[in-house]
C-alpha cells in the first residue's frame, strides 16, 4: 500500500525529515510515536501534499505510484486522507456543501457516476447516525464554532463518507475528553478493513487503547528510531521519549 | 496643464450638448425646470470634472471619459425582445419599469395593477404632467453637496424612475426598475434620474437591474433620490452587469427620517468602470441604515463603492458591509466617510471592507472616515485586502476538490458574508447565482 523510502523533508529550509523508511500493507494499522517537534506533522503533511513543505530526497510509493508528483487533489482522488490535527475552519461552505462537493470529486476521479442531493443526503444520514453527528453540525459553516470534539468527529464523518484507502490520522486524540475520544476512535475503528490502511500519529499512548495498532514506530529527530508490535506504545508510556531525544 | 496637477477635466462636450438640446429636453417649457438645469450646467463647468487630485477621487479616474466622442442616447433604440429582459426576480407579475439607453419603454414594463399606495411612472411623463410636487423633489434644497455629477445629471437628465409609496403601505411585491444600455458605434451618454419616496410607516423593496445589451459603450450618470419618512423602511437592492467598455456612474441620496430604514446592498459585475457613490443623511433620531456591496472584477476593471453617511441626530446607527473580489489587473475602490455631528449622540456606526486579492496585479485601495463631533458614540472600521486563505484551499483540495473548485468555492463563500448581511433573503439566491455564473466564466486557476 504505502512505501517510504529515505525520505528526507525541509520547511524553510530547515531539515525535519531525516530518511524516513516505513512500510505499510493493506489492511495494517500502524502507530507513529514521537515526541513534539520529531516530525510526526510533517510526515502527515508531506504524504498529502501541503504548501511549503519540500522533499529534498527519498521516495514515496502509494500503490506502486509515486505519490509526491501528485496534486492534494489527486492523492485524495486515489484514496490517501488526511484526518487534521487542526482542522480549518471555512466560513460562508455548508459542511453539507464541502463533503458533497468532495465526494462527488472525487466519484468522479474514480470513474464513478455523481450522487444527486437526494442520493448524497441517504449516504449522509446514514453516516451520521454511526458515527452519532447531530444534524445541525451538516448545516453549519465547515468546524466554524465547533468544539473539539466536533471537529475532530467531523474528521472521521469526512473519512467515512470519502472512504479511503489509507488514512493519516495527526493527533486525532489532542484536544479530546475520553467520551469524545471513545467516539472518534469507535467511528475510525468501523473503518478498519482489510483493504484499508492507517497511520495513527499521535505523542500519548492513550489513542492507541481504543484503535489497537499492528505496529508501532518512534520518530525522534526526523528519524524512525525503534519499531515493535503494540507493547512498544505502553513501554514509551512509561519511560517516555528520553532515550530517544538525547543525542546519539 | 500637467496631468498631475489637473484638478478637473473640461466639461465642453457637455455644455455643447446641454447648448444644442436645451429647447428639446423633457420640461423645457418649465421656467423652474429651466432654470435647475441652467444651475446645473454652470455648476458642472465650475467645478469640471474630478480627478484623483480630487481626495474624494482620489483613486478612480475618469480620464478615460475625456477620449470618448459622446453622444446622447435617443429614445428610438431597437427594443429588445421580452426574454431578454434580465431580471433578479423569478416571478412575471410585479411591478417593473423598464429603461432603454435612459427611455422609458412601456412596452417592456409592466405598470398595470399597481400594488395599493404604489404610484410608479416615468420622469419624463411626470414632467409632462406637471405635478407641483415634482419642483420641489427635483430642486435642490442645498442638503446635499452638489457634485459635479450630479450637475451634470440635473442639467441633462431626461427620464428615470418615479416610485411613490402612500402612507402607512406595506408593499409585499418587490419593484423592480432595469436598465438597458444598447450602443452601437456611438458610445451614449445617459442621465437617468429617479425619485424614491416613502410616505410614513411605509414599506417597499426595490430592485435596480443595470445591464448592457451587446458590447457597445454607454457612460451612464445616475442620479437616485431616496426620501423616507418616519418610520419608512426601504429595501433597494442593486445589480450591475454592464457592458465590459461601459462606465456606470452612480449618486445615490437619502434622507432618512425618524425612525425609517434602509437597506441597500449592490453587486458589481459589469462595466469598466464604476462608481456607486452613496450619500446618506439620517435625519432623525431612531434611523438605521444598513449599506452593503459585493464585487468580483477581472481584466482591467475598476470598481468605486464610496460613501458618506451623515448623523444628524442622536440615536442613529448604521452599518456597511463591503467584500469582493479581484483578478487580473482589476481595482477596487472603498471609500467611506462617517460623520457625526455635534449633538448627535448616541451613535452607532460600524464599516468593514475585505478585498480578496487574486491576483498579483489585482489593486484594492480603501480608505476609511470617521469625523466624530459628538462624545457619545461607538464607532470602528476595518479593511482588509488579503490573498485566498492557503490553509482552507489545502483543505478543500485534501478532500479531493481540484483547486480551480476549490478556489471557487472559498471566494463564494467570502462574498456570502455581505451577501448574508446585507441582502434580504429572498433575493439571495439570485445574487448568488451571479456570482456563481461570474465564477464560472473563467476557471479560477492559480495567480
Amino acid at each position: 500500500m504505502l512505501e517510504i523510502k529515505n525520505l528526507h523533508a525541509t520547511v524553510d529550509g530547515k531539515p525535519i525529515l531525516q530518511g524516513i523508511d516505513l512500510e505499510i500493507a493493506a489492511g495494517e494499522v500502524h502507530a507513529i510515536m514521537g515526541p513534539n517537534g520529531s516530525g510526526k506533522s510533517t510526515l502527515a503533511y508531506v504524504l498529502t501534499g501541503r504548501e511549503g513543505y519540500e522533499v529534498t530526497e527519498g521516495q514515496v510509493l502509494y500503490k506502486g505510484q509515486d505519490l509526491l508528483e501528485m496534486e492534494p487533489e489527486a492523492r485524495a482522488a486515489e484514496g490517501v486522507f488526511l484526518a487534521f490535527q487542526y482542522p480549518i475552519e471555512i466560513p460562508g461552505v455548508a459542511n453539507t456543501t464541502f463533503l458533497k462537493e468532495a465526494l462527488n470529486a472525487v466519484r468522479r476521479h474514480r470513474g464513478e457516476s455523481e450522487l444527486d442531493a437526494m442520493e448524497f443526503m441517504k449516504l449522509l444520514r446514514e453516516k451520521t447516525k454511526e458515527l452519532g453527528i447531530a444534524g445541525d453540525m451538516l448545516k453549519r459553516p465547515v468546524n466554524v464554532g465547533f468544539s473539539g470534539g466536533e471537529k475532530k468527529r467531523n474528521e472521521v464523518l469526512q473519512m467515512a463518507v470519502l472512504n479511503p484507502t489509507l488514512a493519516v490520522l495527526d493527533e486525532t486524540d489532542s484536544g479530546l475528553d475520553i467520551d469524545a475520544l471513545k467516539t472518534v476512535a469507535d467511528g475510525v475503528n468501523a473503518l478498519r478493513n482489510a483493504e484499508r490502511s492507517m497511520l495513527v500519529i499521535t505523542h500519548y499512548q492513550r489513542l492507541l487503547d481504543y484503535i489497537v495498532p499492528d505496529r508501532v514506530h518512534v520518530l525522534a529527530r526526523g528519524k524512525i528510531l525503534r519499531s515493535g508490535g503494540k507493547e512498544l506504545a505502553l513501554e514509551l508510556e512509561q519511560k517516555g521519549y528520553a532515550d530517544f531525544t538525547q543525542a546519539a | 496643464m500637467s496631468e498631475t496637477s489637473q484638478q478637473s477635466l473640461g466639461t465642453e462636450a457637455f455644455a455643447a450638448q446641454f447648448q444644442a438640446r436645451r429647447e428639446t429636453l423633457p420640461g423645457s417649457g418649465l421656467g423652474w425646470l429651466g432654470a435647475l438645469r441652467e444651475a446645473g450646467i454652470a455648476a458642472l463647468a465650475e467645478r469640471g470634472l474630478p480627478t484623483p487630485r480630487v481626495e474624494d477621487w482620489k483613486y478612480t479616474n475618469l480620464r478615460p471619459l475625456e477620449t470618448l466622442a459622446l453622444t446622447a442616447a435617443r429614445p428610438d433604440a431597437p427594443a429588445p425582445s421580452l426574454d431578454l429582459v434580465p431580471s433578479l426576480l423569478a416571478t412575471t407579475d410585479h411591478p417593473r419599469l423598464v429603461f432603454l439607453n435612459g427611455f422609458l419603454r412601456p412596452d417592456l414594463s409592466r405598470l398595470a395593477d399597481l400594488p395599493e399606495g404604489v404610484e410608479l411612472a416615468g420622469l419624463a411623463d411626470l414632467i409632462a404632467k406637471q405635478p407641483d410636487w415634482l419642483q420641489s423633489e427635483l430642486s435642490d434644497d442645498g442638503k446635499f453637496e452638489t457634485t459635479a455629477l450630479t450637475a451634470l445629471n440635473t442639467a441633462l437628465m431626461e427620464d428615470g424612475a418615479v416610485l411613490r409609496i402612500a402612507r402607512g403601505a406595506v408593499v409585499e411585491r418587490p419593484i423592480e426598475l432595469v436598465f438597458l444600455g444598447a450602443a452601437e458605434a456611438q458610445p451614449l451618454s445617459i442621465q437617468p434620474r429617479n425619485l424614491i419616496a416613502l410616505g410614513e410607516a411605509s414599506q417597499a423593496t426595490v430592485i435596480e437591474v443595470h445591464a448592457g445589451l451587446g458590447e457597445g459603450v454607454t457612460v451612464s450618470n445616475s442620479v437616485s433620490d431616496v426620501h423616507l419618512a418616519p418610520g419608512a423602511r426601504l429595501t433597494h437592492v442593486k445589480l450591475q452587469d454592464e457592458s465590459h467598455r461601459s462606465y456606470h456612474l452612480a449618486s445615490l441620496r437619502a434622507r432618512l427620517e425618524r425612525d425609517s430604514t434602509y437597506e441597500g446592498f449592490g453587486l458589481s459585475l459589469g462595466a469598466a468602470l464604476s462608481r456607486n457613490e452613496a450619500r446618506v443623511r439620517l435625519e432623525g433620531s431612531g434611523g438605521h441604515c444598513l449599506l452593503g456591496g459585493g464585487y468580483l472584477m477581472r481584466d482591467k476593471q475598476h470598481c468605486d463603492n464610496t460613501t458618506v453617511i451623515e448623523h444628524l441626530a442622536p440615536h442613529t446607527s448604521c452599518r456597511e458591509v463591503f467584500k469582493g473580489a479581484l483578478d487580473d489587473k482589476a481595482r477596487g475602490v472603498f471609500q467611506g466617510k462617517i460623520v457625526v455631528h455635534r449633538d448627535a449622540q448616541h451613535i452607532d456606526g460600524h464599516q468593514l471592507s475585505k478585498a480578496l486579492l487574486l491576483s498579483d496585479d489585482a489593486e484594492m485601495d480603501a480608505k476609511p472616515e470617521l469625523e466624530i463631533y459628538a462624545d457619545d458614540v461607538k464607532c470602528s472600521h476595518g479593511a482588509t485586502a488579503g490573498e485566498i486563505d492557503h490553509d482552507a484551499l489545502f483543505y478543500l483540495r485534501c478532500r479531493g476538490i481540484p483547486e480551480a473548485k476549490a478556489r471557487s468555492l472559498l471566494i463564494q463563500a467570502f462574498l456570502a458574508e455581505a451577501v448574508e448581511e446585507a441582502a434580504p433573503e429572498a433575493l439571495r439566491e439570485a445574487l448568488n447565482a451571479r456570482i456563481i455564473a461570474w465564477l464560472a466564466a473563467k476557471p479560477q486557476g492559480a495567480n
